[in-house]
C-alpha cells in the first residue's frame, strides 16, 4: 500500500474573479521508504501540495489517502512530522523541551519524554545542548532541533518545506548528509520541497518536477544513484547527468507555459 | 559538529539543574536578576529627586517671596525675592516641598495622629480595594480575551459593547453599582475592576492571536486539543501583551478605587482624604499635595510589582528582542 496516494487533486484559492488555481489534476503515489523531492518555480504550488498532504488545508477536490486513510484521519493519528523553512521553535522552552512538546501533547510521562528527546538530539548531533535556549543556537542548529522535534514521535511520514533553504551552502550539504543518515535509520518516508536541483538529486529516490500557473506535475524523474550516498556521490558522472535532466525538465515546464 | 564553540555553550548548567529541581519549565535566572529590580527602583528614586529639584527651581525663579528664620530677630534671617512672578508657581499652586513634607509630620487634626499615619492608613484601605479590583478585572479580562480569541462570532458581536463600556464615565456607573452591592468596600473594588478589565481583554485577545501561524500548524499536526494549544503556545506567546495590559490596569485600578470611594461613601481611603483636603485647599494646599504624593506612590508600587513579575516570567523572551 502506498504511504501517500494523491488522485485528481485540485486546489483553487479565492473566489470567482480573483481565483488562483494553485494545483491542477495532481496524481502521485509515494511508496514506503521513498524520499520524494518536489521542485518547481516559485508559486507552482509545492507548499500547497505539501500542506494538503499534511491536512493543514484541504483540497478543492480530489482525494488524498495516507496509509490507506483520508488525510484528516492520518493527522488525528499523528502520522506527520512537519519541518518548515524557519525552525519555528518556542523561545521560552529549552532545546529539550522543544523536542518534547509533541510528546507532552501525546501524554507521555516526563521520563519517557526526556529519554526520547535525548535520543533524538543525539540523532541530529546536538547532544549537550539540551538545556540551551533557541536563541543560543545557530540557524543550522535550530533547524536540527526542529527536525528532532518532528521525528520525536516517530511519524511514518516526514513533510519538509525547504528546510535548508535559509542556510549557507556548507551547512546545507552537511545537513543533507545528516538527513540521509536519519532517513536510513528511521525508515521514514520523506516528502521534501526544495529550490535546489543538486539537493533534490542528491537526496531523493524520485524528483517530482512541477510547473506554475496552473500548478501541475510535469515530470517524475527516478534517481538511480547508489545508496548510501555520500560526498563522492556528488562527483559521479551520473549525478551530473541527473542534475541536467532535472534542469531540462524544469525548463520544459517553463517553455511549455510560455 | 564543531558548533560547541558558540558562546551559548558557556551558560552554566548548574542553574538549569536548580530550575529543573524546582520543576520550572521556563527560565533560567540570570545572576544579575536581583540587581535589575534594584535598578528599577533606583532609577525611579533618581527621577523623583530630579522632579523635586525642578519644582523648587521653578519656585526659586518665579515663586512667592519667602523668608527663613529660626526665630523673630534671630541672627539667621534670610529672605528671597524671586526675579519673576509666575502665578502657577505661587505658594498656593505649588507649595514648597518642605511645607508638603512638613504637613506630613504635623497632626492632620488637632491632637490627632500625624498626617503621614492618616494617609498611610488611607493608602492601605485604597490599595486593598484596588488590588481586589485589579484581580477581578484581570480575571474577567483574561476570560473575555480568551473567549473572543476562540470565537470570532462572539468577538464581533461583543467587543463593541466592551469598548462602549469604557466610554461611559465611571461616575455614571457608580450609582448602579452602589445600589446593587450596597455602598461599601465591595462596590469600590468592583468599580476598580470595571476600569481594569478593558485593557486586559483587548491585549489578551491580541496576544492570543499573535503566535506564528506555522506554530499553530505544528500544533494542528500533533492533533493537539484547543486547550493544549492555548496553554502551550497561545498563552506563552501572549505574555508580553498581557503584561503591557496589566501595567495599565494596575494604575487604573488605583484611580478606579479612589473614584469609587466617593459614591460608595467610604471615607477612610485616599479618595476620602482627597475629598476632605480639597475643601481646605485654599488654606492648606500642602495637605492635598501630600495626599497626591501618597496616591502616586500607591500607583507606582502597583506598577513596579507588575514589572518585576513580568521580568521573572518573560526572561527568556526578552533575549530575543535585544
Ligand atoms: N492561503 C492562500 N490564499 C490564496 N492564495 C494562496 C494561498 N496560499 C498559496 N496561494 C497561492 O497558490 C499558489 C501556490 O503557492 P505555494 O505557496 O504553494 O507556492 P510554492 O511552490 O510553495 O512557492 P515557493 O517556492 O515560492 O515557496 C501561489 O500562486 C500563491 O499565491
Ligand atoms: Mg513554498
Amino acid at each position: 500500500m502506498s504511504v501517500v496516494s494523491i488522485s485528481s487533486v485540485n486546489k483553487v484559492f479565492g473566489k470567482a474573479p480573483n481565483q488562483t488555481i494553485a494545483l491542477q489534476d495532481i496524481n502521485l503515489a509515494i511508496e514506503p521508504g521513498e524520499f520524494i523531492s518536489l521542485i518547481g518555480p516559485s508559486g507552482c504550488g509545492k507548499s500547497t501540495l505539501l500542506r494538503i498532504i499534511g491536512d493543514l488545508i484541504s483540497p478543492s477536490n480530489g482525494v488524498v489517502l495516507v496509509n490507506g486513510k483520508p488525510a484528516p484521519q492520518a493527522r488525528e493519528n499523528r502520522e506527520y512530522g512537519i519541518v518548515f523553512q524557519a525552525p519555528v521553535l518556542f523561545d521560552w522552552r529549552t532545546v529539550e523541551k522543544n523536542v518534547q512538546l509533541p510528546l507532552e501533547i501525546m501524554g507521555q510521562t516526563p521520563s519517557e519524554r526526556a529519554a526520547r528527546a535525548n535520543e533524538m538530539l543525539e540523532l541530529v548531533e546536538l547532544t549537550g545542548f539540551q538545556k540551551h535556549y533557541p536563541y543560543q543556537l545557530s540557524g543550522g542548529m535550530q533547524q536540527r532541533v526542529s527536525i528532532a522535534r518532528a521525528l520525536s514521535f516517530n511519524p511514518p511520514l516526514l513533510l519538509m518545506d525547504e528546510p535548508f533553504g535559509a542556510l549557507d551552502e556548507i551547512t546545507r550539504e552537511r545537513l543533507n548528509a545528516e538527513l540521509l543518515a536519519i532517513w536510513a535509520r528511521t525508515q521514514t518516508t520523506i516528502v521534501f520541497v526544495t529550490h535546489s536541483i543538486p539537493e533534490a538529486v542528491f537526496l531523493s529516490t524520485r524528483v517530482v518536477v512541477m510547473s506554475a500557473r496552473p500548478g501541475r506535475i510535469t515530470e517524475i524523474i527516478p534517481i538511480d544513484l547508489p545508496q548510501p550516498r555520500d560526498m563522492a556521490t556528488r562527483e559521479l558522472p551520473r549525478f551530473y547527468a541527473l542534475v541536467t535532466q532535472v534542469r531540462e525538465a524544469l525548463r520544459g515546464g517553463e517553455s511549455a507555459k510560455g | 559538529m564543531t558548533d560547541s564553540s558558540l558562546p551559548g555553550a558557556l551558560v552554566a548548567d548548574a542553574e538549569h539543574d536548580v530550575m529543573d529541581v524546582l520543576g520550572a519549565d521556563v527560565a533560567v535566572p540570570q545572576p544579575n536578576r536581583f540587581s535589575d529590580g534594584v535598578k528599577i527602583v533606583l532609577r525611579f528614586v533618581a527621577v523623583f529627586a530630579l522632579a523635586m529639584l525642578v519644582w523648587e527651581l521653578v519656585k526659586f525663579i518665579g515663586g512667592t517671596p519667602w523668608r527663613y528664620t529660626t526665630a523673630e530677630g534671630a541672627l539667621f534671617d534670610f529672605t528671597w525675592f524671586p526675579p519673576f512672578e509666575f502665578k502657577i508657581a505661587n505658594d498656593l499652586n505649588m507649595p514648597h516641598l518642605w511645607d508638603i513634607f512638613g504637613a506630613l509630620i504635623q497632626p492632620a487634626q488637632r491632637n490627632g495622629p500625624p498626617l503621614v499615619n492618616v494617609l498611610a492608613q488611607a493608602a492601605v484601605v485604597t490599595m486593598a480595594a484596588a488590588l481586589v479590583g485589579f484581580i477581578i478585572g484581570t480575571a474577567v479580562g483574561l476570560l473575555l480575551g480568551t473567549i473572543f480569541a476562540h470565537s470570532p462570532l462572539l468577538e464581533r458581536s461583543l467587543v463593541p459593547y466592551v469598548v462602549a463600556s469604557q466610554t461611559i464615565p465611571i461616575l455614571a456607573i457608580a450609582p448602579m453599582v452602589v445600589v446593587w452591592l450596597k455602598a461599601g468596600w465591595w462596590s469600590v473594588a468592583l468599580l476598580a475592576a470595571y476600569l481594569c478589565f478593558f485593557p486586559v481583554t483587548i491585549n489578551t485577545l491580541r496576544g492570543l492571536r499573535s503566535p506564528d501561524p506555522r506554530a499553530l500548524e505544528l500544533m494542528k499536526s500533533y492533533a493537539a486539543t484547543t486547550w493544549a494549544t492555548l496553554w502551550k503556545v497561545r498563552y506563552p506567546s501572549a505574555l508580553p501583551y498581557i503584561f503591557t495590559a496589566l501595567k495599565i490596569a494596575a494604575t487604573t485600578s488605583v484611580v478606579g478605587a479612589i473614584i469609587g470611594e466617593l459614591p460608595s461613601g467610604i471615607r477612610e481611603g485616599l479618595g476620602g482624604a482627597i475629598l476632605n483636603f480639597n475643601q481646605y485647599y485654599a488654606i492648606v494646599p500642602q495637605k492635598l499635595w501630600a495626599t497626591i504624593i501618597f496616591t502616586a506612590i500607591v500607583g507606582i508600587l502597583f506598577f513596579i510589582s507588575i514589572t518585576l513579575v513580568e521580568r521573572v516570567m518573560t526572561r527568556n523572551m526578552r533575549k530575543l528582542e535585544s
